[in-house]
């Protein structure tokens, strides 16, 4: 007997098998990608480790007489409210491998979440609401830099713009997709994000591990992204979308870089980011040519230049303590746009302590950003664009009227196409075949499939935004902008009220 | 503190008039009176007013500050501070009448004068300079003189106005004494604002006086948007956040009066999006810059100024607004009976389209200091201290 | 005949706008005269050209460019080859920080020293491999994070004799790749697990190409620096922290 390995004694899930219904057609054995169904030959039935189950529900979802049930591993360790049963595991764990606790996702503590504790308004016989299934409801945005005044001239009667806008980016719905990489994601969930994004008027992003050839035809509805790790950059990648996207930083992970790791480097990988097959793609944690603001002014203008000035620029940090002096200075050195991404954003593979405890949740983030620019009159130099926990449309109006112009979804997006939430995305194994490269895998989740989920997830939050904003007599989304007469808060303190800018309900 | 200590926004209901001759020949008060009584049904006696332009022709090259005093120490307050940043040419108490109804109403008075500028600026004898500084005057009477409110400052033009129904307002203010050629009026129906003469509207910022009518739900986005540009709303009404808006996207921005109006009410998209391109391009740029000046919920609105009258309710119509013309004479109001009952045979009356802005200026040169905004004025550029992407040209000299 | 043209008074995006407006006209050869600090000069330009540099040009020279031939007759600032896609750099005298930074293809030779953070995150596919040759020494953390590519050092031309040949952590969390270095360094300057080895006759041959190229571009004699001994780094591993954690 070697060492024992403490975490394999008490796995995490139970397989409960309802031998009345199975008829041992072995799919669970084929659907599980981690091996936690067994066949036995010689004694022709099947077996379970439970601690190979991740909980991600595939077997359980594919078994054609519902045989399968995921439940919680019963065994349980004796009440203690600090030791609690996850934190004996994870000492387990990394005293069995010595290693950093990985884990995949957003910020999965219980802290407070402040879209739910903020509650949206509605028009009673004062004002009217709107009806948005028989009156217009307008919710295109535009993302990027304006003037502050329109210069108009009056030629042969008729008023002109003197001067034509600078380039902006229309979005018919405020909505858009945000960083997950090529790699990090199946491809056929990027064609499905491409598609979905090219129909619903909105963008999806690329993330930093390059661009398909199979997806440069949906160029004005991309975001291309320039990371630390330069993965995939060159100038065709970055002339492909409509904008770049720095990305210094994001919420799941603040102050590290990306990292995909190496069972999801296959060879098609490895040639778009040009990497040895296996290798663990990681990304430094600064940018090696931006250790300082004006450094990052520098890196701005380099894409600019490159680009011949046709592309916005968007810079992508998550919402760290300082975030609004932060922003600022990003403003100052020239993005079009703001990305601020909060403690809750998600990743397919973070350290669990810097997912769990580095950063500020976005809500927070977003009325402090917006204030900032706006008390140093910056605030048209830019659009803020919000990521990170939104899990609804009504998140999505909430954030908007903190003072978000836009936000970016990635795990409701994910979870659209099938995500069960286990976690385990750096394993590069998901059994729904959306977080993997597995060629096997990824044909459980076609594009077609990918695609209708995701159109028909953003469709139904724009279709619910529109409602909201009806109710509350508002007809086009610049309205709700800011708009902090919406929102009331139930059950915030003082300084929480006061950071947000919303008054406490009945008030 | 009595001038403000509102914290919720004002909600309220209305009914509106308008009158304006466009030779600039005088009208008579009773007229406007008359119409906005045919509206009595919308109001509830919580507040009624007038603004009247046209009216100081002795005295129309100074601003005529119409001051509202709790008691006589506010009003000497007030005084002290004119004597200190104006030049004071004539004061008087404003003609009131005792009327049964009205209970310990505040005094009234009213101050004819001209800001004192900084040495640089009166060089310039900049018309621009002289508005500015005395939109700040009356700004710091009215957030720092306690007991004390300014409630209207414009040239050859005033406003009356106070708490109770039309009829009482006019009574108490002797309007039948006066003779305007324009006229704007006020019929209110609040539901939660206590009563508050100050409250009452018109609402002016010099000489822009504004009546409405609605509930704008874009208010919390409208006026974070004119605190970009250091405007204060304190009074927490629709009528004050339009006021501010005029006067930036027409006075600061130089927009012509129309365009303004298309940005308070823009075309949807889907029109915008089937124009031709020159005007395409126009009005994306308006909706996208002037996004935070978009009035949205339900008005009606008459504004008026030095020279013009206008007519605007928003986009899809939820509030009513006629108009109806006869000779020089223009109206509009709420409803077409308040129309009839001045002018019973108009040569035209329509309903003018959502959005639309009736625009009704007089012919040119009829009034003292008469105004236009029928045309594109250049922009007053604020001193940009970003100049992202710009590098200073004399540092360089290329083709 | 080359365009000539004196850039002193410009600003770097007129410059970029000109040299893109000749090229699409069609002309392959320039001459830039009064360089000085002019930023991403050449930024994203794909074309098939010449030019020479008078001057020390400012941040990010070729950054993100796909074939222009660069020969500056001076120093570089940080930032040159910053990402670059193919083409070259010959720079006759020093260049500053984070030289090819992730360089994807295409050469950077340098005649003297380079700062730190040279040749960090290349990365190399098949047969597109980025090649930078520094004539001088390097600072601390060549070749970091590298995932392809080749980087030389020879450590002649140098201005700084008390400094050793490259700096700290030489390679470190090198994946993919080669480093090769004329002399000898401390096994402690290297990144953590890496080795130096001897050359192996491949090594010679990819060596000798791409140093007789180097010393055609510099007029230098290849036997001169053939004869002091190379080492070369490669990583242990395409995984040096596949370990660092617990599942």
């Amino acid at each position: 007997m070697g060492t024992p390995q403490f975490a394999s004694f008490y796995p995490d899930f139970y397989i409960e098998r309802l031998w009345e219904k199975c008829i041992k057609c072995r799919r669970c054995v084929k659907e599980c990608s981690y091996g936690a169904h067994i066949w036995d030959e010689k004694k022709k039935t099947l077996l379970e480790d439970h601690t190979k189950c991740v909980g991600c529900h595939r077997c359980e979802a594919m078994c054609p007489t519902k045989a399968i049930i995921i439940r919680r591993h019963p065994s349980e360790f004796r009440e203690h409210a600090l030791w609690t049963p996850w934190f004996i595991k994870n000492i387990y764990k990394q005293a069995d491998q010595g290693g950093v606790l990985l884990t995949s996702t957003g910020c999965a503590l219980p802290f407070k979440n402040y879209f739910d504790h903020l509650v949206l308004d509605a028009c009673q016989v004062t004002n009217p609401p709107i009806d948005p299934l028989r009156e217009p409801m307008e919710l295109r945005t535009y993302i990027g830099p304006k003037p502050e005044a329109l210069e108009i001239e009056e030629v042969n009667g008729k008023f002109r713009l003197k001067k034509k806008l600078p380039p902006l980016i229309k979005l018919e719905v405020p909505i858009m997709f945000a960083a997950m990489s090529y790699g990090a994601i199946s491809l056929h969930v990027h064609q499905g994000l491409a598609r979905a994004a090219r129909d619903l008027g909105t963008l999806y992003n690329t993330g930093e591990g390059g661009l398909h050839a199979s997806l440069y035809e949906y160029g004005s509805n991309t975001i291309v992204q320039c990371a630390s790790g330069r993965f995939g950059l060159h100038v065709d990648y970055l002339k492909a979308g409509v904008a770049i996207e720095i990305k210094i930083g994001q919420g799941a992970k603040p102050g590290i870089g990306g990292h995909l790791p190496g069972e999801k480097v296959t060879e098609e990988i490895s040639k778009t980011r040009m990497i040895p097959v296996g290798s663990d793609a990681l990304s430094p944690a600064p940018h090696h040519d931006i250790y300082s603001i004006e450094d990052l002014r520098g890196l701005i203008y380099a894409l600019k230049e490159a680009t011949e000035y046709k592309k916005l620029v968007f810079v992508k940090i998550a919402a760290v303590h300082n975030v609004a002096a932060i922003a600022s200075g990003i403003v100052r050195a020239g993005a079009d746009a703001v990305v601020i991404d909060g403690l809750k954003g998600g990743t397919g593979a973070a350290p669990t302590m810097f997912r769990d405890y580095i950063g500020i949740p976005i809500e927070l983030a977003i009325s402090a950003v917006d204030k900032r620019l706006r008390e140093e009159g910056i605030r048209h130099r830019t659009s803020i664009i919000a990521s990170g926990g939104i899990r609804s449309s009504a998140d999505v109006v909430k954030a908007i009227a903190l003072g978000a112009d836009a936000v970016y979804i990635g795990t409701a997006a994910l979870i659209a196409v099938g995500c069960t939430m286990c976690q385990r995305c750096y394993t590069g194994k998901c059994p729904w075949g959306i977080a993997t490269n597995n060629p096997e895998l990824i044909k459980r989740l076609p594009p077609e499939v990918a695609y209708e989920k995701i159109y028909n997830l953003v469709k139904a939050w724009a279709h619910e935004i529109k409602e909201m904003l009806g109710a509350m007599g508002i007809n086009s989304i610049e309205s709700l902008k800011g708009n902090r007469d919406k929102l009331r808060a139930v059950g915030l303190t003082k300084e929480e009220m006061e950071i947000l800018e919303v008054k406490h309900a009945g008030e | 503190m009595w001038n403000l200590t509102l914290r919720a926004k004002e909600i309220s209901g209305c009914g509106i008039a308008g009158i304006i001759h466009k030779k600039g020949e005088l009208i008579p008060g009773e007229m406007i009176l008359k119409a906005i009584c045919c509206q009595y049904e919308r109001g509830n006696g919580l507040g009624a007013g007038f603004a009247a332009y046209g009216i100081y022709p002795d005295l129309a090259d100074y601003y005529a500050l119409h001051v509202m005093a709790q008691n006589r120490q506010a009003l000497e307050k007030v005084e002290e501070f004119l004597q200190k940043n104006t030049y004071l040419n004539y004061q008087e108490p404003i003609p009131t009448k005792r009327v049964k109804t009205i209970k310990n109403p505040p005094l009234f008075k009213r101050y004819f004068v001209k800001p004192k500028l900084e040495e640089e600026e009166a060089e310039f004898c900049n018309l621009t300079a002289e508005d500015d500084r005395m939109v700040q005057l009356v700004m710091e009477i009215n957030e720092k003189i306690e007991g004390a409110y300014v409630i209207s400052s414009g040239k050859n033009m005033g406003v009356f106005k106070g708490v109770g129904f039309p009829d009482e307002i006019a009574e108490f203010f002797r309007i039948d004494e006066y003779k305007a050629f324009i006229w704007t009026a006020h019929n209110r129906f609040p539901t939660n604002t206590p009563g508050w003469w100050g409250g009452a509207h018109p609402f002016t910022i010099l000489d822009w006086s504004i009546v409405h009518n609605g509930e704008i739900s874009s208010y919390g986005t409208n006026r974070r948007y004119l605190e970009l540009f250091g405007y204060k709303c304190t009074l927490l009404t629709d009528t004050e956040v339009v006021a501010y808006i005029l006067d930036l996207l027409i006075r600061k921005h130089g927009l012509p009066l129309e365009l303004a109006c298309k940005a308070m009410a823009p075309p949807f998209w889907i029109e915008i999006d089937e124009m031709p391109e020159e005007e395409r391009e126009l009005y994306t740029a308006l909706r996208i810059l002037y996004g935070g000046a978009v009035l949205n919920g339900p008005f009606a609105i008459l504004f008026a100024y030095n020279g013009g009258l206008v007519g605007l309710n928003d986009r899809v119509k939820l509030r009513p607004l006629v108009a109806a013309s006869k000779g020089d004479l223009y109206f509009m109001a709420s409803e077409e009976a308040a129309i009839r009952a001045i002018c019973p045979d108009p040569e035209k009356i329509w309903a003018p389209k959502a959005g639309e802005p009736v625009i009704i200026e007089m012919e040119e040169g009829v009034i003292p200091n008469q105004k236009s905004y029928l045309k594109p004025r250049p922009v007053e550029v604020r001193e940009d201290a970003l100049r992202i992407g710009y590098i200073p040209p004399s540092l360089f000299s290329g083709k | 005949m080359p365009l000539e043209l004196d850039i002193s008074h410009l600003h770097y995006s007129q410059v970029n706008k000109i040299l893109r407006d000749y090229i699409e006209k069609g002309e392959r050869e320039f001459i830039l005269r009064g360089v000085n600090g002019h930023r991403y000069l050449f930024a994203g330009i794909s074309a098939e050209i010449k030019a020479q540099l008078y001057g020390t040009p400012g941040l990010d020279l070729g950054a993100f460019m796909r074939g222009p031939e660069i020969r500056v007759f001076g120093n570089v600032q940080d930032g040159a080859g910053n990402t670059m896609d193919e083409g070259k750099i010959v720079v006759h005298g020093m260049a500053g920080d984070v030289v090819g930074y992730a360089m994807r293809g295409g050469k950077i030779h340098i005649y003297g020293d380079v700062g730190y953070r040279v040749g960090i995150h290349m990365k190399a596919y098949m047969d597109k491999v980025p090649v930078i040759i520094i004539g001088g020494k390097a600072g601390d953390f060549l070749g970091e994070y590298m995932a392809g590519g080749i980087i030389i050092l020879l450590g002649m031309h140098s201005i700084y004799p008390e400094r050793p040949l490259a700096g700290l952590f030489l390679g470190t969390g090198m994946h993919g790749g080669t480093i090769y270095v004329r002399g000898k360094v401390k096994e402690s300057y290297l990144g953590l697990g890496l080795k130096p080895y001897a050359l192996d006759g491949e090594d010679e041959k990819i060596l000798e190409k791409h140093l007789k190229e180097y010393c055609d571009d510099f007029g230098l004699d290849l036997s001169e620096i053939l004869k002091e001994d190379f080492i070369k780094i490669i990583p242990y591993t395409h995984r040096p922290y596949g370990k660092l954690y617990a599942y």
